[in-house]
């Protein structure tokens, strides 16, 4: 009897209605969920995985050695590195093209490399209209690093305690 | 002669003084509605054009303006151009006798809220109209189902307003206000001001018994084969209905210029200030209930207008007009 006449309170009073409407109602003043995203940005993880960039040593060196670990390792192949020694003896590479359509942005390359030349580095805002402008070479990726290279850097040290 | 153009003129005017602020309204209640939904689901709502997005309507209508108006090969051309007109003009005509103050209306006729009743029942041509010429079996099922429920909900509409003229023992808008200066008619009326807002939720076919314009189920219903300038009327008509609804509502149930108690901080705003507070306060219901129920199904919204709003609005006049008797104030 009891739980019929709740029932039909509820009902009369129109109980779920209400609840509903106050939910809704206290969601209006909550903190939104949706950044105001060319103009805010979401906080990136010093693993996160961007585009790529080729770095130098501080005294202008090309780190790369053309070892090609990181052409070995990558699993869509998106990395052509051809090499040959330079007039001073040492080997560097002549050539060093990363097709951004095929890369799955894995980070092997990355953690194949040692001496820490190609990073991925925290950009992600390289869209293009032409799929020709995503083939990277040589130059763009180490004008990348120079670009990149503060944030590169300290990311490459905050994340060094766990590597 | 001269006398005469000098009405004309005033007239135009007048009908100028309403209608420009209230498309200006429409275009930002549209903003207001996407802000309210957004907030209450974590997003922002428009924030580009403009700052907060305030400039986001004038460029949706821009938009809309220079599209290309497509006219179905299978169409019956004149329906399928005068149906959105009749439903914006319908719309626009409505707020010829809505007072926004005391004495502030174009048309202070004694039958006011008898206007407004047949001026909404009109409503519903311009929807089948639509939906019969564009010769589209979506626009066809939207149309059928915007009419009915019209239809079904109007009944129950009609009934409430016979409580509060009863109440009021007036049908001139103006007067039902004035009649309220004691107590507004939401606090002797309330459960009709629940079935009155749910009524005119259907009465515009927004949310949660939005199914002429069921996107699930039918694409958009009536206005499927609409675009451009066409399509845009059709939005207009439809966001001036909920004012206009809103301001009827406000008319009815919450004072309409009044102030909600007389004394000194409240009487200090103006009666048409508090008119549109109260009209947006209304709108606001509107988008709250969209964010907030689930669309009906269409036997259970048969069922809620005919089963439930009906018979218990009936109720509600058998009891009120009880009530006035008893004690007299009839």
């Amino acid at each position: 009897m009891a739980t019929t006449i709740d029932r039909a309170a509820k009902t009369f009073l129109l109980q779920e209605l209400v609840s509903g409407f106050w939910l809704t109602f206290r969601y209006m003043f909550k903190k939104k969920y949706t950044l105001n995203y060319p103009y805010e940005k979401g906080p990136l993880s010093p693993r996160f995985r961007g585009e790529h960039a080729l770095r130098r040593y501080p005294n202008g060196e090309e780190r790369c050695i053309a070892c090609k670990l990181c052409e070995a390792i990558c699993p869509a192949q998106a990395i052509t590195i051809e090499s040959e020694p330079r007039p001073d003896g040492s080997r560097r590479t002549t050539r060093y093209d990363i097709d951004m359509t095929k890369c799955i942005y894995c980070g092997f390359c990355e953690e194949a490399c040692p001496v820490d030349a190609i990073v991925e580095g925290p950009n992600f805002e390289f869209a293009a209209y032409t799929r020709e402008e995503l083939f990277y070479d040589k130059e763009k990726l180490l004008a990348n690093g120079e670009r990149w290279e503060t944030e590169i850097a300290a990311n490459l040290a905050a994340d060094a305690p766990y590597r | 002669m001269v006398e005469n153009v000098v009405t004309l003129a005033i007239i135009v005017a007048q009908i100028m003084a309403i209608v420009g602020p209230l498309l200006l309204a429409v275009a930002y209640t549209t903003w207001a509605e996407r802000k309210v939904i957004g907030a209450m689901q974590l997003r922002q709502g428009p924030m580009t054009v403009g700052p907060w997005g305030l400039l986001q309507p004038i460029a949706d209508g821009a938009k809309l303006f220079l599209k290309e108006t497509v006219i179905p090969s299978g169409a019956n051309k004149v329906v399928f151009i005068a149906a959105p007109m009749i439903t914006f003009v319908l719309a626009l005509i409505g707020w010829a006798v809505i007072p926004f103050a005391e004495g502030w209306v174009i048309a202070d006729i004694n039958v006011g809220i008898l206007y407004l009743l047949a001026v909404s029942s009109l409503g519903v041509y311009g929807v089948v109209m639509a939906g019969w010429a564009s010769n589209s079996r979506y626009a066809f099922l939207g149309a059928m189902r915007s009419s009915a429920q019209m239809i079904s909900y109007e009944i129950a509409i009609g009934l409430i307003i016979i409580n509060v003229l009863i109440t009021a023992g007036s049908l001139n808008l103006t007067e039902i206000v004035l009649a309220q200066q004691s107590v507004w008619y939401i606090i002797p009326h309330f459960p009709m001001f629940i079935v009155f807002i749910a009524a005119i939720l259907a009465e515009t076919n927004r949310h949660p018994f939005d199914l002429p314009e069921d996107e699930s189920s039918l694409v958009t219903g009536y206005n499927v084969e609409y675009s451009s300038m066409a399509f845009a009327l059709f939005f207009l008509g439809e966001y001036a209905n909920m004012i206009l609804m809103s301001a009827i509502a406000v008319i009815l149930f919450l004072g309409g210029w009044l102030p909600p108690i007389d004394i000194a901080p409240f009487n200090w705003i103006p009666g048409p200030i508090w008119f549109i507070l109260k009209i947006c306060a209304v709108l606001f219901i509107f988008f709250w209930a969209r964010a907030t129920l689930p669309r009906y199904r269409y036997d259970q919204l048969m069922r809620l207008g005919w089963k439930v709003f009906l018979p218990f609005s009936l109720l509600w006049v058998v009891l009120t007009s009880g009530v006035l008797l008893a004690f007299d104030m009839l």
